[in-house]
């Protein structure tokens, strides 16, 4: 009786939080003759038309692509920075180590329209408006305290002898970082790279303010901006999020752990 | 063996955050000195006109409240309900890593997205939120529910964060505890007054100071769900900001609401930094 309760009440908390992305997947594929239907309930006649369409009338799919490019290339860049910065902080000598750290895990509270007018200035000044690198260098940038903060507890907990007899064996330090200490640390490397790809695949403010074209706009702002003649496509909008969403639900299924442990590494350990 | 100097592995990191952040930081401030209209190539330096405006700019202090309700009310909901998640979850059952999974769904999506299904959700007409509970309310268009609307969606898109938080809070505490507990005679609700919350202090701690902080700065959210209206009531600081350097293009005075979204900010994660120290010592 107990059990039973316990797992409808699971039940209840699944529902509520998978519920509305159901809900925006049944809209989805309802013809428009029945999203204005009162019951607003199941179909009776699924239809594909919204998915066509937002890629026949929109240019959906070079949206897709800009994110993409985007939030890869940021991963990369942001580990590749993060790591170094990362490893120098765990293994190496460096002088105000913790006031480096604080300062790095201290950008992470900088509110992100606090930045976003100057930001703006530069990057138009430098004719990188509407490019993918106004957002790629403002993401990885914004993305390193997450990367430098679970990189170096991770790092930290490789024991020193390991780096030490590498340098012994004559490694330099840069030669010792990628062929002893980066083949250990994959997990990490993983676990950052989710959450920084998710991070820059989401990512609003600064996308809406840097870009004003398909040639880089990003998902987001395409989703927020989804052009409507007279009324509002709600069937176009449900048929945009499920595509946009379908890569995180699957990163999140696969990788369910990965990022429960990214999300509260910094947190648990203080 | 003498270990090698770093210095040229964190160069990289440091010189990208100090262009990025900390050079705009100063810029903005420096901004906000400023009277600087974009598109006429105005910048003329005015001291503090800009902040003595702010204290009498009406729609200033209603962002201000806006945020400050926003803020209040998401965050202790979204603290209230991921403590029950993360109690019902904190057990070993079939289907555990699946369930945490669904759970991490609002987490993942956009919020651009979540705002939109919402939206959708929230129809008057046709939203599945009226059909069910059977009422005809404008969720988005009354001064009274709109900005209630968007925490609710709000505390839909973050409760799970705080859940995978408290659950990881939860799990170091030792079975042991518990079970002594229970000898000792304490009830369920003891148990949880006296040991799990005492013990589960500094992960709230740390879900505060994140959530605190993320709700303050809220942007995505209300900027797509409701744009601020209707009449401003669900306007908050980081919209404000945003519609005057952007849309009116007042570089200088949307700069000094930015600046005061930053000091709000830094004083808020000054003062839990120093109870989360505090905290670790006792």
């Amino acid at each position: 009786m107990k059990r039973a309760g316990f797992y409808l009440l699971l039940l209840l908390v699944c529902t509520y939080c998978a519920g509305p992305l159901i809900w925006q997947f049944i809209t989805s594929l309802k013809p428009d003759s029945e999203l204005t239907r009162i019951p607003p309930l199941l179909t009776d006649s699924p239809t594909v038309i919204h998915y066509i369409s937002i890629f026949k009338g929109h240019p959906f799919l070079r949206i897709i692509l800009n994110s993409a490019i985007v939030a890869a290339s940021t991963t990369l860049f942001s580990l590749m920075i993060g790591s170094l910065c990362a490893f120098g902080l765990a293994k190496l000598k460096i002088r105000y180590k913790s006031l480096i750290l604080g300062f790095i895990l201290s950008v992470s509270m900088f509110p992100p329209i606090a930045t976003v007018s100057p930001l703006f200035i530069i990057i138009r000044a430098l004719g990188l408006r509407d490019t993918w690198w106004a957002l790629i260098i403002t993401y990885t940038t914004f993305s390193l305290p997450l990367s430098v903060w679970i990189l170096t507890n991770f790092f930290k907990e490789i024991p020193d002898e390991i780096y030490l007899s590498s340098r012994i064996d004559g490694c330099t330090s840069f030669q010792s970082f990628y062929r002893i200490i980066l083949p250990l640390s994959a997990p990490a490397f993983l676990t950052t790279a989710i959450l920084v790809f998710i991070f820059s695949w989401n990512e609003f403010l600064f996308a809406l303010t840097f870009t004003s074209t398909t040639a880089s706009r990003t998902i987001p702002v395409a989703v927020a901006l989804f052009p409507g003649l007279h009324e509002i496509p709600w069937g176009d909008i449900a048929a945009a999020s499920i595509i946009v969403t379908i890569p995180l639900v699957i990163l999140v299924f696969v990788f369910q752990r990965r990022i429960t442990e990214g999300l509260t590494s910094g947190a648990v350990k203080g | 063996m003498k270990r090698e100097g770093g210095n040229r592995f964190v160069v990289p990191a440091l010189a990208l955050l100090s262009v990025i952040t900390l050079y705009p930081i100063l810029y903005v401030i420096y901004l906000s000195t400023h009277r600087k209209l974009l598109i006429f190539h105005i910048s003329r330096f005015i001291g503090f006109e800009n902040y003595q405006f702010l204290l009498r700019d009406d729609r200033f202090w209603n962002a201000l409240k806006n945020t400050l309700y926003f803020t209040g009310v998401s965050v202790s909901l979204e603290l209230l309900l991921g403590l029950c998640f993360a109690i019902l979850l904190n057990r070993t059952f079939r289907g555990k890593g699946l369930a945490r999974a669904v759970i991490l769904i609002p987490w993942a999506i956009p919020t651009v997205v979540s705002a939109r299904m919402w939206e959708w959700m929230y129809n008057t007409d046709f939203g599945i939120l009226n059909y069910v509970l059977g009422v005809k309310i404008n969720w988005l268009g009354s001064p009274f529910w709109a900005l209630n609307a968007a925490i609710l969606m709000d505390v839909w898109k973050t409760t799970p964060f705080v859940a995978i938080l408290l659950i990881a809070g939860l799990q170091i505490i030792p079975g042991e505890v518990y079970r002594a507990a229970r000898v000792d005679g304490a009830g369920n609700w003891q148990i949880f007054r006296k040991i799990m919350l005492p013990l589960l202090k500094p992960a709230i701690l740390i879900v505060l100071l994140f959530r605190t902080l993320d709700a303050f700065r809220v942007f995505d959210a209300i900027y797509v769900l409701t744009g601020g209206g209707p009449a401003n009531t669900t306007e908050t600081l980081s919209v404000y900001a945003y519609k005057v350097l952007f849309q009116t293009l007042q570089f200088g005075y949307g700069s000094t609401l930015s600046v005061v979204v930053f000091l709000c900010v830094g004083v808020m994660s000054i003062v839990y930094v120093n109870l989360l120290s505090r905290d670790k010592k006792a």
